[in-house]
């Protein structure tokens, strides 16, 4: 579990960039990306302990890419057919979580070297990390940027300032979480 | 600020040789937007004062105040320079509170920040409200501040023209006027004349060198002048370009800022033409009509690099044959 | 279990069979999904054409592609639904859905891809709904000037974003111009108010007189006149 704070993979790891930065315009935005790479992470973590004494050395990236990419075509069709909604929004994002490197990480890491609950479990706390990292920067990013949070006015709509919203609002309370976390960390 | 410390030269003499300098400005919008400037300005150099003792005092905890350097007063001043009259006070204060906040403060203080605070404010705010810092007052309304008729600047006409409105370009002010300041914009950018007469009296008091501000106005000039002769049409004159929106204000006070521009003459020239190349590309292709306070940051964050391959000849070093 | 050798056998076989099982679990569930993924695409389509045409249902009758995708006009029993794009926008090609009744009158709209500046150009898919400040619903295009009060039209630009308003009204007029079965522009903004495509009020005189005719792109002859573009 110690992918919720002490590794947490965004704040701390700074792995997965790409959506981190790419996905989090709104709490639900940021916390639907998050269960989205949970969903993988759990599901490739799981079958690479299974399989990781069937699989030479020499080739286990390619198999570990070759099971995470099928996991995340699966997802990517599941929810085009069942949460089209969220599917429009994340769309362009979703096939990206074959290179998120939180999940090849964790496989090459953990799932290759530990049974299958442990695996579970690791693929569970890392994902919430990753949940809640981009859940805590969607909300600061939709409150500061459209005066809501998951959708609920808190302010008017004129007072929010566009940039959070926009691709540098990202960079700006990403630097900020991070500092804020790194201070927690060492207090 | 290594390269400009020489006997009696200090932090607050060049502070306040650039605050002296930009009086000339401030008048002239006093005079051109009335009340209005006289808000935005009280209000801006007030808060950058009031976040930089704050910030020090309680999140940096430092022991010495550096609010009497005039840096703050001046980052105050170059920021409501770059604002419309009419904009609302809680907007000046969040400007305020990025600059020295986000722009200076966060990368430890004064020498340390690698943008011009006035402008990272600037930029978070134009991004953040573009609908209030795009409506610019029409001047010589005095008494008037949040509720002033606004009107389309220059600069959007020439935008306008660029996008295929072929009569626009005729109903912009003639170079002269553009000159003097009679044109709209931002509180202390449209008078040319008073700009230059800081720059004029920056550079007797060796406050600055004449590098960056003639390499970026004179590829400017170049760079305008050539769009213009392939099609004057579409392209407005060169001298249009160099008296509308934010170039004289950037070229002579943001983009010469000490910190955050390079060391030797040939970084500077370097620097200087680049921001007037950005500038024009900005203003003709990109989306917003103004480019030259993202051209002054993009170049900001290349100066390490430029500094980097322009080092200073080391006293006594032997020339290479 | 001990770990497999890497021999090349053993590479070669387990790569295979790896792939041999995701390729067939991806297979079934593709089969699985298919046919929901195509329901919520056209339901997509058919849900849009029912918001701009404001109407609970409506059934297409027929689908006319103008000029290779310029322009696509979706007839259907409760009025006639078109999308059409204009390039002159601020950040590029602007599309809309525009939905015409029977008379030609603006039902509703959609924009349904845009690059405009957020906070700016991006207010076009609110600023011209019912009751906004650039209300064009119940408008007719060839009856209102549907250009920029700034250009003598009838309808307020977006704050700041006059370029963004008249390439979204270009790509309202030019809808109402496919709609009239007339030639579709993409390239130029509006400035000026469409003309009637050979209009009701040249029908008369066009149907009574062959030399009209021709000269109001109508077809047919003099007692058989049908007006409007060829």
């Amino acid at each position: 579990m110690n992918g919720i704070i002490k590794e947490n993979p965004t704040f701390v790891l700074l792995l997965g960039m790409c959506p981190t930065l790419g996905t989090t315009s709104s709490a639900i935005n940021g916390m639907s990306m998050g269960l989205a790479t949970m969903f993988v992470l759990i599901l490739s973590n799981l079958v690479i302990s299974l399989i990781k004494n069937l699989i030479p050395d020499m080739v286990r990236i390619p198999s570990f890419i070759v099971v995470i990419a099928s996991f995340v075509t699966l997802l990517q069709m599941l929810m085009q057919a069942y949460l089209p909604d969220i599917y429009a929004t994340l769309g362009l994002f979703i096939p990206l979580i074959v290179v998120n490197c939180i999940i090849l990480g964790r496989a090459e890491a953990f799932a290759a070297k530990n049974g299958p609950i442990a695996s579970i479990f690791d693929g569970i706390g890392m994902g919430l990390g990753f949940t809640i990292a981009l859940t805590v920067l969607g909300a600061v990013r939709e409150i500061l940027g459209t005066g809501k949070l998951f959708g609920l006015t808190l302010m008017p709509e004129e007072y929010g300032m566009l940039v959070f919203v926009l691709a540098p609002g990202a960079f700006i309370v990403l630097g900020y979480l991070i500092a804020i976390v790194n201070k927690m960390r060492k207090a | 600020m290594s390269p400009h410390v020489h006997n009696n030269d200090t932090v607050e003499r060049n502070m306040y040789g650039v605050i002296i300098a930009l009086i000339p400005a401030l008048l002239w919008s006093f005079y051109a937007f009335g009340l209005g400037s006289v808000v935005v300005t009280l209000t801006s150099v007030a808060a950058c004062v009031f976040f930089e003792w704050a910030i020090a005092k309680f999140i940096l905890k430092s022991e010495t105040s550096t609010i009497t350097d005039g840096s703050a007063i001046l980052t105050g001043l170059l920021l409501a320079f770059n604002l419309p009259s009419n904009l609302p006070i809680w907007i000046i204060i969040i400007g305020a509170l990025v600059a020295i906040g986000i722009g200076k403060m966060t990368f430890g203080g004064l020498g340390c920040n690698p943008f011009n605070p006035a402008l990272v404010g600037r930029v978070f705010l134009l991004i953040s409200f573009p609908v209030q810092m795009t409506s610019w007052p029409v001047q010589g309304q005095w008494g008037a501040y949040l509720d002033a008729e606004t009107a389309a600047t220059p600069l959007a006409l020439m935008k306008a023209a660029v996008k295929g409105d072929a009569s626009a370009l005729d109903k912009l002010p003639s170079a002269w006027e553009m000159f003097m300041g009679a044109d709209y914009g931002c509180v202390g950018e449209v008078s040319a004349l008073a700009l230059l007469l800081g720059l004029g009296y920056m550079l007797w008091k060796k406050i600055i060198t004449w590098h960056v501000p003639v390499s970026v106005l004179g590829t400017i000039f170049v760079f305008a002048g050539l769009m213009h002769l392939v099609d004057p049409t579409m392209y407005a004159s060169p001298m249009a370009h160099l008296f509308t929106g934010g170039v004289m204000l950037g070229a002579i006070f943001m983009a010469t800022d000490y910190v955050t521009s390079p060391m030797t003459h040939k970084g500077m020239i370097i620097y200087g033409v680049a921001i007037g190349f950005l500038t024009v590309v900005i203003r003709l292709f990109g989306a917003y009509p103004e480019g030259m306070s993202f051209a002054i940051l993009l170049m900001n964050a290349f100066t390490p690099l430029i500094n980097t391959y322009c080092k200073p000849k080391r006293f006594g070093e032997v020339v290479k044959k | 279990m001990k770990k497999l050798e890497s021999s090349l056998l053993n590479m070669a076989v387990v790569l295979t069979v790896i792939s041999v099982i995701a390729g067939g679990l991806l297979a079934y569930v593709n089969g699985v999904t298919e046919g929901p993924i195509q329901e919520i695409k056209a339901k997509a389509l058919a849900d849009g054409i029912k918001a701009v045409l404001q109407a609970d249902e409506a059934t297409v009758q027929s689908t006319d592609t103008i000029d290779g995708g310029v322009a696509i006009v979706y007839k259907t029993d409760k009025g006639t639904a078109v999308q059409a794009v204009n390039n002159n926008a601020f950040g590029g090609s602007i599309k809309v859905l525009v939905g015409f009744d029977a008379e030609g009158n603006i039902l509703g709209y959609n924009v349904l891809e845009h690059a405009e500046t957020p906070g700016l150009g991006a207010k076009a898919g609110e600023w011209f709904q019912k009751g906004a400040k650039g209300d064009i619903i119940g408008k007719h295009p060839a009856k209102n000037n549907l250009t920029v009060s700034k250009d003598g039209g009838e309808v307020d630009a977006i704050t700041a974003s006059t370029i963004t308003t008249r390439a979204f009204l270009g790509a309202v007029n030019s809808a109402y111009q496919a709609y009239q079965g007339g030639a579709v522009d993409a390239n130029s903004s509006a400035t000026q108010q469409v003309k009637e495509n050979a209009g009701d009020a040249d029908k008369a005189a066009c149907c009574g007189d062959p030399a009209k005719c021709e000269a109001n792109f109508c077809t047919g002859d003099k007692e058989n006149c049908v007006c409007g573009s060829n």
